[in-house]
């Protein structure tokens, strides 16, 4: 994956994700685009990429909407590490295995980020479990729709374009 | 080159990532002490570096000093010793050179007390025979010493010259058994006769049975024997007992410690001028 094509990816979901903020379900994004792509990069990419798609993200978006610079970078940047190994370790082109995989970071997201807002006292999260199991159900089915429509995408353009080739 | 090397080592860059979110955390959080907890933080780890180099530095330090560094201990331990023992030995000395110095000063209060023509004399020998109670001193004739001159100590009266030569003399104790000296009993003017008894104790002779006598009465000289001049102390009575012929056996106890006699002074007025010059006063 190119990195300016990642680096735009990451760019139109922060886009995105800053319209979505409205969608909030108790104190936390019912969405995280921004972790999906990074997930994505992360799978297609491998460890290093994905670790430095995760920082990147996650600093430009606790600098646009996280008081503390930092927190929600180091999560997507473990996220980011660990989808790129287990995508080395594991055959993750599935929908379920994509679908547990975002599961899975965001349980990792959520925990590394609330467990540090709450270890430096600087956030209270009451009950955050219905949130977390929300933003994990939410990110697992947009996550793996958008995976498949942008793995699919490509090859139907070529696909029509060749049909219109055929007819001439 | 570089790049491409940490692009393959994925860890290295995990750990690279994670420490610099937590710098970018520690730099914006603040303690419970409210301050910035990249401060406290970097400051508690690099105390405790501070406090590993310090231990790794000691116990080196410590090793060094404790056990390759004592190989000339031993030799230096000995050094040390003697070092001490001289330095004991020098103690010593200098003591004795205190209490020599002590005796002198004694010695020359007792001269400059007396009024009276006198040479400090040393004793350097005891008696040959322990029937005789004598000492030798280091002053002879050369220096002026006759027979029957006093010698004195700043306790009290010493003796008389028996036998002077060129540059010693022969002392006779006052304790010796055929020393005498005329004597008063100073409370009471009684006049008597000290003479040496042999055991390094005195008898006060002649004083009559009715005088007035008790133990602790100061004995001193009379002067009328001629040899010692008068008002020395001879010593303290210590008993008094009623003897035949009408007169007291009074023990009397030495103001002198003879068992201890260094530095004397000889009187070098000659016993009859000096009578002549009493007598004349």
């Amino acid at each position: 994956m190119k990195t300016a094509a990642a680096a735009a990816a990451i760019l139109v979901a922060l886009a995105l994700q800053t319209t979505l903020a409205g969608l909030v379900v108790r104190g936390t994004a019912a969405i995280d685009l921004v972790l999906i792509v990074v997930v994505y990069i992360a799978l297609k990419s491998g460890p290093t990429t994905g670790l430095v798609a995760g920082t990147v993200a996650g600093l430009i978006q606790d600098a646009l909407s996280n008081p503390i610079l930092g927190i929600g970078g180091l999560a997507k940047t473990m996220v980011g590490f660990l989808s790129g190994v287990l995508a080395t370790q594991f055959i993750l082109n599935g929908p379920l295995p994509r679908f547990v995989l975002l599961l899975m970071a965001t349980g990792l997201h959520a925990a590394i980020f609330m467990g540090l807002y709450m270890l430096l006292d600087l956030r209270e999260f009451p009950d955050p479990m219905p949130a977390v199991i929300g933003q994990a159900l939410g990110n697992g089915f947009v996550g793996v729709v958008g995976f498949q429509l942008f793995e699919w995408l490509p090859g139907f353009v070529d696909r029509r374009r060749a049909g219109r080739f055929l007819k001439r | 080159m570089a790049l491409a090397d940490i692009r393959q080592r994925p860890g290295v860059l995990l750990g690279a990532a994670i420490l610099l979110h937590v710098v970018l955390i520690s730099a914006q959080v603040n303690t419970a002490s409210g301050l910035p907890m990249l401060q406290v933080v970097t400051f508690g780890s690099f105390s405790e570096v501070q406090r590993g180099t310090m231990s790794t530095v000691d116990g080196v330090r410590n090793f060094w000093s404790g056990y390759i560094a004592l190989r000339g201990v031993h030799r230096e331990n000995e050094a040390l010793k003697q070092a001490l023992q001289a330095l004991q030995v020098r103690v010593q000395e200098e003591r004795a050179e205190a209490q020599r110095t002590v005796s002198l000063r004694q010695l020359l209060e007792l001269r400059e007390r007396a009024n009276l023509d006198t040479t400090a004399a040393e004793v350097i020998a005891a008696a040959a025979s322990p029937e005789f109670r004598t000492v030798t001193i280091d002053k002879g004739t050369r220096q002026g010493l006759q027979t029957d001159m006093a010698v004195i100590s700043p306790a009290g009266v010493v003796g008389r010259v028996i036998l002077p030569a060129g540059r010693a003399s022969k002392v006779q104790l006052l304790i010796d058994r055929n020393a005498a000296a005329g004597a008063l009993i100073e409370r009471t003017r009684v006049q008597g006769v000290v003479e040496g008894f042999g055991d390094g104790s005195l008898r006060m002779e002649y004083v009559p049975a009715t005088s007035d006598v008790k133990p602790g009465d100061l004995v001193v000289t009379s002067g009328i024997d001629g040899i010692y001049p008068k008002g020395f102390v001879i010593g303290t009575i210590e008993q008094v007992e009623r003897g035949n012929g009408g007169y007291h056996v009074i023990t009397v106890r030495p103001a002198v410690d003879f068992t201890r006699l260094e530095e004397v002074l000889v009187v070098r007025t000659p016993p009859a001028s000096r009578e002549v010059s009493e007598g004349k006063q």
